[in-house]
Parts: structure tokens; C-alpha cells; sequence
């Protein structure tokens, strides 16, 4: 059953009309019905973490926001730009409201004066169609003052952003949103506190399909949702699947449904009958990689069993790589995004990333040593830890989990 | 034409300041703006931007070249994006990429000899699963190959003559 992708099940839910027949805004109506606090502790009971990369739990998420504070928003994270992902796309083209739906009662549980959603830009007809949506609502009277007579009121508004990864992290996000160039800023103050968020106000930011899940959380109870899952993930999951697979796409599944059967049963197993699967990045390419032996293919997709085989499920955009790929090439490729799209701002990043590319191109031209191999990785492990926001570990894990698990796709290309 | 004092623009500028607590956030939206009025962020249109949002001319052009997608020279009429991510590269995307500047005869990020087009590769568009794609003027078109490029090219190439025609009759 689909609870997010559910624009494949229902024609045309993204008319309004089509999703109020559906239970659209019936969540809704539920929060509306609670004291705020309590839609917050339905959200908490849920098990409910955010989908955007952090599992974070999303209730707990929301009570950090002081309720005393008169101004406070909510930041939808729509910048969709990990390499590999595309499930927030798919979730904002078929199945628009639920995803406002979701942030207007997240609005609601934290008493927020307004939703800026922020779309990478090249979303810009997805932010044309949320417009659109966004003023439809305002009609009929879920987006505005007093909305669906409980005599709250709140905006909603997007934002395009212009290219930019770093502009993901939410703090870069806020700044983005705010006229400044897409830098993280220094924390503490965290977003959710008065000084660390949007103008400087108490804010929630939060994931596409983080939010998407929140009506049906309300709508049907927290029970509901975590009847779905495993005990530490619960709920439904887009796995977004490309690479060497028959039919790479979205896929709605429960959480800790095994590697193997989305990659088997559901992507069609490996692209060429003769070529068996290598390796996989679980989390774009910013989580550990890892080789896809049996034990990593029986193990459930969920925050806890990802941990145990060394990577995250992250954002889920799982990217599959068959043995005719070269790991050392997996790197530079990896490397010279995460070397495009460094902000600048801490010097561990900016220019590990700009040393590892030149290393790792050296290698790859045969030119290399075995001393390069190990320098990236001394590099790498500099990296790590010793940024503001996560981009300098993300960076770093290309390197030093594909030279742990091929060191042989590496020495190849440094042996005469 | 400029942007200030241009009816065509002058209500989205005002609805764009009127959602944000301060006019600065508003840079973004207006520097598409400006792009789209000049084909490209030119001096002019920053130094627009800056005036109407009270910010300095500067400021304006950091923001104007952190991003990608403000272009701070002149592109071809169509601006090719071809995605060589590595979701992307592992269904060929690195050769198509090479192949499409070698059949338009430009360099990375020039303009063909015709002003016709621009080709550059970015990084992941979310459109993985529809290997290889680019966007063209920041539409995107996906699952590519050559012949369907090719066809492509011609059906632009078409559009621009018949849009150059109408214009000499006009």
C-alpha cells in the first residue's frame, strides 16, 4: 500500500477535489481538534524520523521549539539534490497536498506563521504547480486566515534555490532562504531555537517525505504508522533505486524490507544477466559503500541493520554498481561532486576536496603510487569530523570506504 | 529594456518581496529575474537587483555567482545541462556528454559558432532512473540516446529558423 506515492493507486490526486475525496485534509481537521502539544505526542508516538538523511525523530524535532515565542516558521526541505535521490520529486509531481497538508499541520503543532517551501531550482514547474495548489487551498480556506474555521492562520510560500547541494543542510538552507550565499552557519543556535533559525526565529525544517507521512499519522493514529516497519524504523520508505538494475525507479516499502528483495523482486535484479552486482551506495554518495555480498543483501533496509553492515540508509537513494565498475573511478566521480559542491567556507573541505580530486586523477592516469592511495586516505581521514556541517564527511567516506573494501581496484592502477 | 520600471515584471517583483519578513530575500527570485530579461546576469541587471532590493551591487554578484544556475555570460539560445552524476555515468552518460559536444562542435561551456548552443555538464537533477538527461533552458528531457538527440537538434534547430523567419515578416 502506498501512503506516499499514492498519485500511482489514485488517478489524478493532485486535483484538490480528487485528494479531499481521498481523506485529503481529514488529518488535518484531526489536529485542528487537538490542543498543539498534543499533535506534537501523537507525531512522537508515531516513530516517525526524518526521511531527509538524519533519522532524526520527528516529534522530538517539533518539541525543541519553544512554544513561548510569538514568531516561529516552518522550512519545508525540498532541495532535493543528493546524488542518486529523486523520491521528493516523484512525491511533489503526483501527490502535491498531501506534502502541504503535512507541513500545514506541523505548522499548526508548533503555532508557525508561515511555510516556505524551498525546491532546488531546477523544481521550478513543481514550484509553479505548488503555487497553483497553494492558491486553491486558499479558496476553500486550508491556507490563510483562519483556517478550516479554527482560527489559526498560517502562510504558505516557495522559494527556489539555484543550484546549489550545500544548500540541503538546514542551516545553508536558512541562510539561501534569507539573500545570503548557501553557507552553513556555526550552531549552537540550532534552527529551533530563537536565533538559530529563519529570520532569526524558532524553526522546524523538515524533508518532503518526512512531512508527506504526517497525515496519514494524524488521519489514522500513530499506531497505525508504527505497525509498519521495524520496532526502531517505522513506516513506509522510497527507496530510490539507479545504476546497473533492470528497472531502476521509485519504490514504496515498508522499512526494513532486505536489499534483496527491492533490488531482486523489485528493481529486476542486475541490468546484464551475466554481470553480478558489486557494490551499492545505500545513501547516495554520501554514505560508507559497501559490497553487496549475501549478508548485505538480507539485511532489512532500516536505521538499526544499517548500522551493523557499517552504512546508513540515509535519503535511501541507492545507487547499484555491477563488477565491470572500476571502484577507484566510483571515488573520482563521487569526489569531484562533493569538490563542485563545497561551499568554501571551512578549509578541511574546500580544499581536501580539491587535493583528493587532483590525487585521485593522477591515480586513475596510471601516474599514481601506492603512496597516493595512502595519502587520499590520510586526507580523507583529516576531513572528517572537522567541518560545520556534514559535507566534509560525506566527502571524506567515497575514499575511505572504497579503498577499505577494493583496495585491489585501487593498487591496480598504481602497479607498474 | 531594463527590469525596473518594466510592466512584465513589475507584479511578480512585488509579489516575491511581499512573501519574505525581508527584502533581501527576495535576491534569488529577482536575479532569475534579471536572467531572464538579459538572457544572462549581466552588470545591469545586478546592479537592478541591488537598487530595488536597497543592497550593494556586490552583494548581489557573491550570491549571482555562488549558484549554478545564474549563467554570468552569455549562453547559447539552447542551454544544454547533460547530468554526469554517477547514477547517471553508470548508464553512459560520460560518453553521451562527449559525443553531443563533438556532434554541436563546442567546448565545455562555449557557445557553438552558430550562438545556437551551449553544452556543459552539471551535477545529479534527480532524474536518475531516466539515464541519460540533460536540461534544455532548465527543462529537462530524459531516458536519451544519440538518435533521439539528433532528432532533437533538428526539431531546435527548426524552431529557431521558423522564429527567425517570423520575425523578418513581423
Amino acid at each position: 500500500m502506498h501512503i506516499l506515492l499514492r498519485g500511482r493507486d489514485i488517478d489524478n490526486i493532485k486535483a484538490l477535489a480528487v485528494y479531499e475525496e481521498h481523506d485529503g485534509f481529514a488529518g488535518m481537521k484531526k489536529a485542528l481538534a487537538m490542543k498543539p502539544a498534543e499533535v506534537i505526542d501523537v507525531v512522537k508516538a508515531s516513530g516517525l524520523r526524518g526521511r531527509g538523511g538524519a533519522g532524526f525523530p520527528t516529534g522530538v524535532k517539533w518539541s525543541f521549539i519553544p512554544q513561548h515565542e510569538p514568531v516561529k516558521f516552518v522550512t519545508v526541505n525540498a532541495d532535493e539534490s543528493e546524488t542518486g535521490t529523486f523520491k521528493d520529486r516523484e512525491i511533489m509531481e503526483e501527490n502535491p497536498y498531501q506534502l502541504i497538508e503535512g507541513s500545514l499541520i506541523c505548522a499548526y503543532a508548533i503555532q508557525a506563521k508561515a511555510v516556505y517551501i524551498y525546491l532546488r531550482g531546477e523544481f521550478w514547474d513543481i514550484g509553479d504547480q505548488l503555487d497553483e495548489c497553494i492558491e486553491a487551498l486558499r479558496e476553500k480556506g486550508y491556507v490563510g486566515k483562519n483556517i478550516m474555521g479554527s482560527g489559526y492562520d498560517c502562510e504558505v510560500y516557495t522559494h527556489l534555490g539555484a543550484g546549489a547541494y550545500i544548500c540541503g543542510e538546514e542551516s545553508a538552507l536558512l541562510n539561501s532562504l534569507e539573500g545570503y550565499l548557501g553557507q552553513p552557519r556555526v550552531r549552537p543556535p540550532f534552527p529551533a531555537q530563537k536565533g538559530g533559525g529563519l529570520y532569526k526565529e524558532a524553526t522546524v525544517v523538515n524533508n518532503v517525505e518526512t512531512l508527506a507521512n504526517v497525515p496519514f499519522i494524524l488521519n489514522e493514529g500513530a499506531d497505525a504508522f508504527k505497525a509498519i516497519g521495524t520496532e526502531q524504523s517505522a513506516g513506509n520508505k522510497v527507496y530510490c533505486v539507479s545504476g546497473h538494475v533492470k528497472r531502476p525507479g521509485n519504490y514504496e516499502l515498508p522499512m526494513g524490507t532486505t536489499f534483496r528483495e527491492l533490488l531482486y523482486e523489485h528493481a529486476g535484479g542486475p541490468l546484464h544477466e551475466d554481470r553480478p552486482f558489486k557494490a551499492m551506495l545505500p545513501s547516495g554518495g554520501s554514505g560508507p559503500i559497501v559490497p553487496l555480498t549475501d549478508e548485505v543483501l538480507d539485511t532489512p533496509m532500516s536505521y538499526e541493520d544499517c548500522a551493523n553492515i557499517g552504512t546508513i540508509i540515509g535519503s535511501a537513494s541507492i545507487i547499484v554498481m555491477d563488477e565491470t565498475v572500476d571502484m577507484t573511478w566510483v571515488a573520482s566521480k563521487v569526489t569531484k561532486f562533493f569538490k563542485h559542491e563545497s561551499c568554501g567556507k571551512c578549509t578541511p573541505c574546500r580544499e581536501g576536496t580539491y587535493w583528493l580530486d587532483k590525487v585521485i586523477d593522477r591515480i586513475l592516469d596510471g601516474r599514481g603510487s601506492p603512496d597516493d592511495v595512502k595519502r587520499i586516505a590520510d586526507v580523507a581521514e583529516n576531513m572528517a569530523g572537522t567541518t560545520l556541517c556534514a559535507l566534509g564527511d560525506f566527502a571524506a567516506n567515497p575514499i575511505i570506504h572504497t579503498i577499505r573494501h577494493f583496495p585491489d581496484d585501487f593498487a591496480q592502477h598504481v602497479q607498474s | 529594456m531594463a527590469i525596473i520600471g518594466n510592466p512584465k515584471y513589475e507584479e511578480r517583483i512585488n509579489d516575491h518581496i511581499a512573501k519574505y519578513e525581508t527584502k533581501r530575500s527576495a535576491v534569488m527570485p529577482l536575479l532569475y529575474i534579471a536572467q531572464e530579461e538579459y538572457g544572462w546576469v549581466n552588470q545591469d541587471g545586478i546592479n537592478e537587483v541591488a537598487q530595488i532590493l536597497n543592497l550593494d551591487p556586490t552583494q548581489v554578484k557573491s550570491i549571482a555567482g555562488f549558484y549554478t544556475m545564474y549563467s554570468e555570460k552569455p549562453k547559447g539560445k539552447y542551454w544544454l545541462q547533460v547530468c554526469t552524476d554517477l547514477p547517471c555515468a553508470l548508464q553512459g552518460a560520460d560518453d553521451f556528454h562527449s559525443w553531443l559536444k563533438e556532434e554541436l562542435g563546442v567546448e565545455e561551456g562555449g557557445v557553438s559558432a552558430d550562438g545556437m548552443f551551449t553544452v556543459e555538464h552539471v551535477m545529479c537533477l534527480a532524474a536518475c532512473d531516466k539515464a541519460p538527461m540533460l536540461q534544455c533552458n532548465f527543462r529537462y528531457v530524459e531516458n536519451l540516446d544519440q538518435d533521439k538527440m539528433r532528432e532533437l537538434l533538428a526539431k531546435w534547430r527548426a524552431e529557431a529558423v521558423a522564429e527567425m523567419n517570423g520575425r523578418g515578416q513581423g
